[in-house]
Formats: structure tokens, sequence, C-alpha cells
């Protein structure tokens, strides 16, 4: 009975509880994918650069805040600094909405010049970024570290394993169900929402019936931008803000949006999830929990891993691929590619 | 046939006093950028204070002044290391180069730029055990230590702390590589074992699936073979943040003062070590560093002097400063017989050199070549207590 625990709580350590914290983080940046393309109808490769570019301001304002001397302890301090994050990030995205977008709807441009133009958006943010904060890696994080230290655990319990929840975890997964909560409400309970959903359904229709697009592309943006800041800054928070990584975020967050079907905002949620479960178990080496759910004589000298860490990103691409050749449209219903 | 020879003599004199005085180039390419760019400022610093000492001498090869050009090796990026030396050499002409840094660029530099140019390089910091036996034309030495010695070192430590077993996970190129093989052979033949040896690639921006692989493989303590600056420290914080391991061993790059800023008590316990000695001339090299305002205790700072002070020496006793002639001259001047010479002492070296004496440069890092040209290893042994970090001692 006790190995039993001790299995889980390694597993819990090491795949559940890591898991669902990146699994929060890449539905939220899958969410505004989603978003971009069931409203306006293009795969938006900018997506992890604005990500990147939210989480920068979020990094200025937070270091500002401290030297002013502002805090919210234990809580870090860049959750304060979240809606001034949210506010660039929304001018700035609005911006290239009217410099680049606005222009390749009016011609009613076909969607890959949409996708090739958000490449090039994709590389103006990248440098923006790079120009203002530099490459480098950069810490923002304060306020306490965990929630329970490992050692903690181990004393509470008396287990011989440890499992350590950190407080950025804890923080993603609220903030993560506070801001899907408050979407889903927004989308089905609002008139803007539905209306919305409407132009996403069918944009002529809606358009006759009187829905305003440039109002709904407004929005959208708005909404989209929120989202990525939070999703960038809960991703900083709990790993660490390095504008390349944000950059490679993009390829997780694509493969969850289309497992889970793109368009489809519920679907984005599923597929963030079974991305990252999928990323952290099959490069997971389960040697310690065999060791204790088999009997001695039965446990493995090898490590029981399926994959080198280092081909994490294989398996973001080869779910990707499989999605695409058996159910391109995804778990949940979404438009197929 | 005698004519012949007679002329060649005289011509070989002719060129000799031909090194009249001017301005000699000395190119420093170390990682400017890149994952060790917190250690390289005071390396280059430590070569600059070794080449501002000889100009003022006026001493070399009839007064000759002596300017360094930095170039940036990126220390990964075998690419840019090479055309930056290339860059040293066809257009900034430089005489000899004091670099490259990492072992894998180093590597590359030598190949393709310093044996086909004939360019003489002293490394201050490549410490892969391929280089000892890499073919250089004798072009190629190095003030640090090959890391074939650095896992015997490790290994006597891991053991004087009593592990049985300890995790091995290393930064994914020649240096990292290099150097975990060799901890693992030393360990082992100690009677350690070691649980297992994984490569990290730098630059991740989270590294707790691959600290969730070495925890499965557990062990007594982890080594890090790693850069301070990229995975080496990403390692540290999972590991930490996971309670997979709280002891661990950090060798070359990752023992700095950014290790402790970053994990402070967290790593309490934990020893680390890097090339260093606690020669009399290490103090005074530390004392020159700090009337400079750089840190001499740096790691490399010390070899990346004596690698500089090698170079203008051998130009001296070779009366020339052109690679081909006094590459020869290098281990002579490194080694024994002669009179001794400690850092602040060049103008003395120069003048003894002149006049046909012979020296046996000691230097910061109390320099001897051995083999192919490189040092033969003295390493400091680190701790850290507090939050801070104590030096054990010298070995």
């Amino acid at each position: 009975m006790v190995d039993i625990l001790n299995a889980l709580v390694v597993l819990a350590n090491f795949v559940l509880v890591p898991a669902l914290a990146y699994g929060s983080q890449l539905a939220l940046g899958a969410l505004g994918i989603t978003l971009i393309y069931g409203i306006l109808r293009f795969s938006n490769f900018a997506h992890g650069d604005t990500m990147a570019f939210g989480t920068m301001i979020v990094i200025l304002a937070t270091w500002w805040m401290q030297k002013a001397g502002v805090s919210i302890a234990p809580l870090p301090t860049a959750l304060l600094a979240l809606p001034i994050g949210i506010a660039v990030t929304a001018i700035v995205v609005l911006l290239t909405d009217r410099a680049v977008y606005r222009f390749y709807r009016k011609v009613k441009a076909a969607p890959i010049i949409f996708v090739m133009a958000s490449l090039g958006v994709m590389f103006i943010m990248n440098g923006l970024v790079r120009f203002i904060i530099g490459p480098k890696e950069q810490t923002f994080a304060d306020g306490a570290r965990f929630i329970i230290t490992a050692r903690d655990f181990k004393h509470m319990t008396g287990l011989h394993e440890g499992m350590a929840i950190k407080l950025s975890q804890g923080i993603t997964l609220i903030t993560a169900v506070i801001v899907v909560a408050a979407l889903f409400w927004f989308l089905n309970r609002t008139r803007t929402g539905k209306s919305m959903r409407a132009f996403s359904d069918n944009e002529d229709l809606a358009l006759l019936s009187g829905i305003n697009p440039e109002r709904v592309v407004l929005i959208i943006w708005i909404i989209v931008a929120a989202l990525a800041t939070i999703a960038g800054t809960l991703y900083g928070l709990d790993k660490s803000y390095k504008p390349f990584t944000y950059f490679q975020l993009l390829l997780p967050m694509f493969a969850a949006a289309i497992v889970g079907g793109l368009g489809n905002p519920l679907g984005a949620i599923a597929g963030g999830f079974v991305i990252s479960f999928s990323e952290v178990s099959v490069t997971y080496a389960f040697k310690r929990v065999v060791t204790y759910l088999v009997p001695d004589s039965w446990a493995p000298d090898g490590l029981v891993q399926l994959l080198s860490t280092d081909y994490k990103f294989a398996v973001s691409f080869s779910i990707l691929i499989l999605v695409l050749l058996f159910r391109p449209t995804g778990i949940f219903k979404g438009q197929s590619l | 046939m005698r004519k012949m020879l007679l002329a060649t003599a005289a011509l070989a004199v002719v060129s000799a006093s031909a090194a009249f005085a001017g301005e000699i180039k000395l190119g420093i390419e170390l990682g400017f950028t890149g994952p060790i760019e917190s250690l390289t400022p005071n390396m280059a610093a430590g070569a600059e204070l070794a080449i501002a000492e000889v100009s003022k001498s006026g001493a070399l090869l009839n007064g000759s002044t002596v300017k360094g050009v930095r170039a940036d090796s990126t220390c990964i990026d075998s690419g840019a290391a090479t055309a930056a030396a290339e860059r040293l050499i066809t257009s900034e002409k430089v005489s000899g180069i004091v670099g490259g840094d990492c072992s894998g660029v180093t590597g590359a530099m030598l190949q393709n730029v310093a044996r086909p140019n004939g360019m003489v390089m002293i490394s201050p910091s490549a410490t892969s055990p391929a280089l000892s036996t890499a073919k250089d034309d004798g072009l190629f030495f190095r003030t640090a230590p090959s890391d074939a010695r650095q896992g015997e070192v490790i290994a006597d430590i891991l053991k004087e702390q009593g592990y049985k077993s300890v995790a091995i996970t290393y930064t994914n190129n020649d240096y990292g590589k290099g150097l975990a093989d060799s901890i693992k052979a030393n360990f082992i033949k100690r009677g350690g074992k070691v649980t297992i040896d994984a490569a990290h690639e730098d630059g991740k921006g989270d590294y707790s699936a691959e600290v969730g692989a070495l925890a499965a493989a557990g062990g007594d303590a982890l080594v890090v073979a790693g850069y301070v600056d990229q995975g080496g420290s990403g390692i540290v914080r999972a590991a930490l943040d996971t309670g997979a391991f709280d002891k661990f061993h950090f060798p070359d790059g990752m023992v700095s003062d950014k290790l402790v800023e970053k994990f402070g008590k967290e790593i309490d316990g934990s020893f680390g070590d890097n090339p260093g000695t606690d020669s009399p001339g290490a103090a005074l090299f530390q004392k020159m560093a700090k009337a400079k305002g750089f840190d001499g205790t740096s790691p490399f700072s010390a070899e990346s002097y004596d690698a500089a002070a090698l170079i203008m020496l051998a130009m001296q006793a070779a009366g020339s400063s052109d690679p081909a002639k006094y590459k020869s001259k290098v281990m002579q001047v490194a080694n024994a017989p002669g009179t001794k010479i400690m850092p602040g002492e060049l103008a003395k070296a120069l003048k003894i050199l002149k006049d046909g004496g012979d020296i046996d440069y000691v230097g910061a890092s109390a320099v001897e070549l051995i083999g192919p040209g490189e040092s033969a290893g003295n390493y400091r042994e680190v701790t850290f207590k507090n939050g801070k970090m104590v030096v054990v001692k010298y070995r």
C-alpha cells in the first residue's frame, strides 16, 4: 500500500503536476490561436512572439514595481503587472491589425496570404522583443517559490518520496480556470460574444443581421492579446523567460489547437492537455514508479523511458501529423485545414 | 653548396635583425557572447593585462609594442568562431591568438584556420581530452589542463565526500562529453557507481523532463558538467524544485558568482572545482587584477594572462614574431630549467631572454606544459556554505 502511494507521489511530482501546469499554459496559448482562426480565419504564426512581447511588458512593469517597493508577497508582483502588459500588448496587436491585416481583409486575400503576413509580423515582433529586452534569460519571479516543498511533503506524510508544488504551478492552474470560465461566459452569455460566434459560424449571415465586423475584429484582438500575455507570463513565472523559447512554444501550441479542432475553444483546452501529458509522459523515465509497483525481483535495470527528453518536440510533431492524417478536424469538431 | 649555405645564413641574420620595433598584434578570441559570456570579460582582461605589461616594458623585440585585438568565438558556433579567427589573421594580421575558449570551437579554429595559416594558438580554457591528440603541427598549446586530469580530481572529491553513486549530466558538446566520460571512468575505477550519464541541450526554457530522467536513475549527488549561463543552471533549478537532488558537484565554468547569486543557500554542502592554484603567482596575479579593476579569481582569468604571456615570451626567445619561428620556443620558456618568472615580472623575463638566458615561466597558474603542450593541471576545490563559496583546498 505504501509502495503504491510512493509510486503515485513520484508520478505526481514528475508527471502530473508539471504536465497540468504546462498543459494550462499551452491551453491558454492555443485558445488565442484558435480564436484567431475561428474569427479571422488564418493561422497566426506571430502568436508565440506576441506572447514574448506581452511577457516582456509585464517583466518591465514588474521590475518598475519592484523598484518602487510595490509587492503582494507571497504572490509574485508580476500578477499585479499583468493589466499593464495586457493593455500595451492589446494596443500593439491592434496597431499591427491596422497596419497589416486590415488591408488583406479589405482585398479579401486568401488565407495563405494572411499566414505569410503573420510570419512577417512574427519576425518584426521577434526583433522588437530582442531589441528592447535582449535575447537573454530574464528573471522576474519573486514572492514565495513553493506551496509545498519536496522535503516538507516527505516530513508531513512520512513517505519515502517527496512531492513539490510550486506556487507558480498553483497560480497557473487557478488563473487558467478563471480565464477560461470568463472567456466562455463572454462567448456564450454576452451579446458581443454571441455576435462573435455568429460571425465565426457564418460571416455573410452575420453581416446581414447587422453585426459590425470591425468591432468583432477589435474585440477578438484584445481578447487574444490578453490570453497571450497571461499565458506567456504564467509560463515565464513557472519556467523561465527567454524570447527564443517562446518562439519554440509555437509548435506545441499549434499542435494543441489543431488536435482539439481549430476554431473550437473547448478543443484548444483539451488539446493543450493532450499535448502536455504526451510530451511529459512519453519522455519520462518510469523506473522509480515501476520499481515501487512490482516485486523487487522484477525491478527494471533500465530507465523505462520511451523516448529521450531530447525528442520532446518530436512528440508534438508526431501527434500533429497523426491527427492531420486520421482526423483533420481534431478531437472536437473544428474546421479542417 | 657552401655558398648557398652562407647565403641562407646571411639571409637568416638579415631577417632576424629585421625584427625591428613595431606594433605586434595578438588576437584574443573568446566567447564574449554565448554560454560562458559571464566569464570571458575577466579572461580577456587577464590577457590584456599581460599585453599591457609587455608593451609598457618596451623590452620585447627591440621595443615593439603589443596590441590585443578581441574577437568573439561565441563558444558554441564553430562557423562564427572560424570566421572570426580568419578575420584576425587576414585583416588584423595578428601574430598569435589567445583562444579559443570552449573545446568545440577551439578544435574548429585550430583545424580550419590556425593550421592552414600556420598561426600559433594558446587556449586558456579548452579542456577536452580530444585536443591532446588533435593534429596541430606544433601550433596549439593550452594553459588549461585536459579533462582527463579533471576527471581524476572530481572522482577523488566525490569519493572523499562518501558518495557511492552519482548521476552525471553534461552539456551536449565536445567539452561536456569529454569531461563526463572522464569523470565516469575515474569514479568507476575508484569503486563508485554512475547511475546515468545523460546529455542536456542548452538554451531550453525548462529542464524538468531531463531532471525527471536523472531522478529516476537516482544517485547520492548530481554532477552538472554544463555552463552556468545556460542549461547547467536550469538543471540545478529543476533538480532543487522537484527535490530530486540536493547535493551537486560543479566542474569548471559552473563555479562562478552567478551560481551563488542564483541559488544561494539552496546549494549548501555541494562542491565544485575549477583550474586554479594557491601558488604565490596566483596571489600576485589577483592583486594585479584588483588594481586593474577585474576579478582575478574568476575561472580561467589567470590562464588567460599566462597564455598571452607565453606567446610574447616565446617571440622574444625566438627573436621573431613569426609564428613559424616562435612556435618551437613555447615549451622552452614555459618549463624548467631557467629563472622562475612570476606574474608582473614579464619585463625581467624579456631581458633575460634577450641576453640569451633561459626562463621557466610559472605565471599566475603555475604553468607546467606537458605532453602535447598542455598544462599539467592544478585545481581549486570549493564548497558552498551559508550561501557563500568557500575554497577548500588546491589539488
